[in-house]
């Protein structure tokens, strides 16, 4: 290719290159819109919060204050460690479930049945709706008196739940229903973080579900005719063809899903305002922001925050990336 | 393609039918998980035909064949006048509020998609220097975290600086650009074979031309998906709906929702649910008729809202 390129060259007419010019001016042209407003609202900003984080900016800039705004944040009392702590809980708990029955549900959905459109449609419809009118709706179905979640565990013989008003840890709220006794500080993410990863739960199965159903698509029927006919039954061949040629759909799931729970806002926001150990990162700066003006903070927090998140993505990346089998 | 590959190998994978017992195991199992997928929208619509007393009361149905009360229609305009009226307009606010998101969205969908279908025209069929780079720039966009940008977006919009704040122009301008809407549409403009423009050129026809008169009819699919994602994300959008916008008759829906369940809507959960479901139903009518796009959509991106 190289070759005949080079022996083109001197051959090539004046027309040939205004022409190559032309085609170059057009796709500036046709760049130029999306390409300046990317320029103008993500790639600026990152720079200009850069420089509001070093001063003591409200609605404008006060002083420069240097890193102060920093080294208030890395304090050891300071309230960037627990929206840290809450938003990693909240990844961590929310990525096994979402993925564990967005797998079976795709795994079923995937065998001969009817009504196939149906259930996806019914599973996807959480995920199209408005995040604040559905986290309107899950508030008051978790509502400790007029909640249909309480009622129906009392069907169960189950004590009602605070839900999102419940701020002490599922390890506590555990060791208290079996009195038994835990070590100091061992108390758990708060029940209020828990009930929103139900929540969201509800809301990404769905799609992952749908990411799913593609990845099985894309295994070869030929490697499970095969397997059958030397003799493995169902579990195996979920166990020893699904599960393993499936797992880098699971791995981009699992990188999607903690990037999504981490931008999560929304129904945070509309459930609990980040009350009862739910205020993470994003509640966080969003807060300082928008309740208090105080824009160096929150831009500063905001730069610390996702350093620390990205290097977390980093280290799932590099571990989870191994068990990958192409 | 995706499709061709799936119904090719489908009859391999499940040649085996389901024993009986099986098959009926796995009904169950879907069908009380879509129920639970389900139950909220169906709580959300019974209760906002009930009457105040009933939700109190915990009456899941309170109406003939199990109670004595009739469905309380009138919940729904009396929200919407509990909401207020626009001091501007005259009309009731709930439908001001609504005019706004249907204007930010209209603006939004027609931006990204022009935006979109040029810059993935540009990527996918010229060649011109650095389209590597520009390329690469644009994916890296898309890895920047949104709550990074947030604030300095904000002060941008303040007095000193753009002087949007508080206007349609903070709601709309900043999203006309999108990675993903380029990224997806370039994946199907890559799919269509050089020889066609090479036919299109030999019949006279310049790019302008073979864009709009083959290309983007040939790739309404994807281009329709990027339209619709953008309206679910538009629609729903909240958090800096808020951050931009004071005055009430500037309000999204969803930011006006939020409020009314902060104040009115508190303590009248039929209201609140009435609300709530005037603002899902646009929605919920646009996904029934295009929901194959969806599915589309995220199979071949990836993307998560």
């Amino acid at each position: 290719m190289a070759v005949t390129k080079v022996q083109q060259q001197p051959v090539r007419s004046n027309t040939a290159r205004s022409q190559a010019f032309k085609e170059a001016l057009l796709a500036y042209g046709l760049l130029s819109p999306a390409l300046l407003l990317f320029l103008a609202f993500t790639v600026f900003p990152v720079g200009f919060g850069l420089v509001i984080s070093l001063y003591n900016w409200r609605t404008g800039p006060n002083d420069f204050i240097g890193l102060d705004n920093y080294t208030r944040a890395l304090k050891p009392d300071s309230e960037m460690w627990p929206a840290l702590g809450a938003t990693i809980s909240y990844a961590i708990l929310s990525v096994p479930v979402q993925l564990l029955i967005a797998l079976v549900l795709a795994y079923l959905l995937f065998q001969k049945i009817r009504g196939k459109s149906f259930f996806r449609v019914a599973l996807f419809l959480p995920y199209v709706t408005s995040t604040v009118a559905s986290a309107a709706i899950w508030a008051r179905l978790y509502s400790p008196d007029i909640g249909i979640i309480n009622q129906s565990l009392s069907l169960f013989g189950i004590q009602p739940l605070q839900w999102l008003l419940e701020d002490k840890g599922i390890f506590t709220l555990l060791a208290n229903a079996l009195s038994i006794k835990l070590p100091p500080g061992f108390t758990g993410p708060s029940l209020a973080l828990v009930s929103i990863v139900i929540y969201t739960t509800w809301v990404f199965v769905g799609y992952d579900m749908t990411i799913f159903l593609a990845g099985l698509g894309n295994i070869p029927g030929e490697l499970y005719e095969a397997a059958r006919i030397d003799g493995a039954d169902g579990w195996a061949l979920f166990r020893y063809i699904t599960v393993p040629l499936l797992s880098p759909t699971t791995f981009f799931l699992s990188l999607i899903t903690i990037i999504g729970t981490f931008k999560a806002f929304n129904h945070i926001w509309v459930m609990t305002q980040g009350d009862n150990g739910t205020t993470t990162a994003s509640i966080l700066i969003y807060r300082q922001m928008y309740e208090f003006q105080r824009a160096g903070y929150a831009s500063a927090l905001a730069f610390l925050l996702f350093t620390v998140i990205l290097i977390v993505t980093i280290i799932q990346n590099r571990t989870a990336g191994r068990q990958v089998n192409y | 393609m995706a499709n061709t590959t799936i119904s090719v190998t489908r009859p391999a994978t499940s040649a085996q039918p389901l024993r009986p017992g099986t098959r009926w195991l796995l009904y169950t199992v879907l069908i009380i998980i879509s129920i639970g997928a389900l139950v909220p929208f169906a709580w959300m619509l019974l209760t906002s035909l009930k009457d105040l007393g009933d939700v109190i009361n915990l009456k899941f149905w309170p109406w003939p064949p199990f109670g004595n009360s009739t469905p309380q229609w009138s919940n729904y305009p009396e929200a919407i006048g509990l909401i207020g009226t626009d001091p501007d307009t005259g009309m009731p606010m709930f439908f001001r509020q609504l005019l706004n998101t249907g204007f930010v969205t209209a603006c939004i969908i027609v931006g990204v998609t022009l935006t979109s279908v040029m810059a993935a025209y540009a990527f996918a069929q010229l060649n011109f220097p650095g389209k590597s780079a520009l390329f690469i720039l644009v994916l890296a966009t898309l890895m920047i975290p949104d709550d990074l940008t947030l604030i300095p977006r904000t002060v941008m919009m303040y007095k000193n600086y753009l002087n949007w704040y508080n206007s349609y122009l903070a709601l709309t301008v900043p999203f006309l650009g999108s990675a993903f809407g380029i990224f997806l549409i370039r994946q199907f403009f890559l799919q269509i074979p050089r020889d066609l423009f090479d036919a299109a050129r030999i019949d006279g026809a310049g790019h302008v031309r073979y864009m709009i008169q083959i290309m983007i009819p040939l790739t309404r699919p994807a281009i329709l998906t990027v339209a619709l994602f953008n309206f679910i994300w538009t629609w729903n959008e909240f958090k800096w709906a808020q951050l931009v916008t004071r005055d009430n008759n500037m309000r999204m829906i969803s930011v006006g929702l939020q409020s009314f369940l902060k104040g009115e809507g508190g303590a009248s959960t039929h209201l609140a649910m009435a609300v709530a479901a005037m603002v899902v139903a646009p929605i919920l009518v646009v996904y029934f008729f295009t929901q194959k796009y969806f599915t589309e959509g995220i199979t071949t991106t990836g993307l998560k809202g």
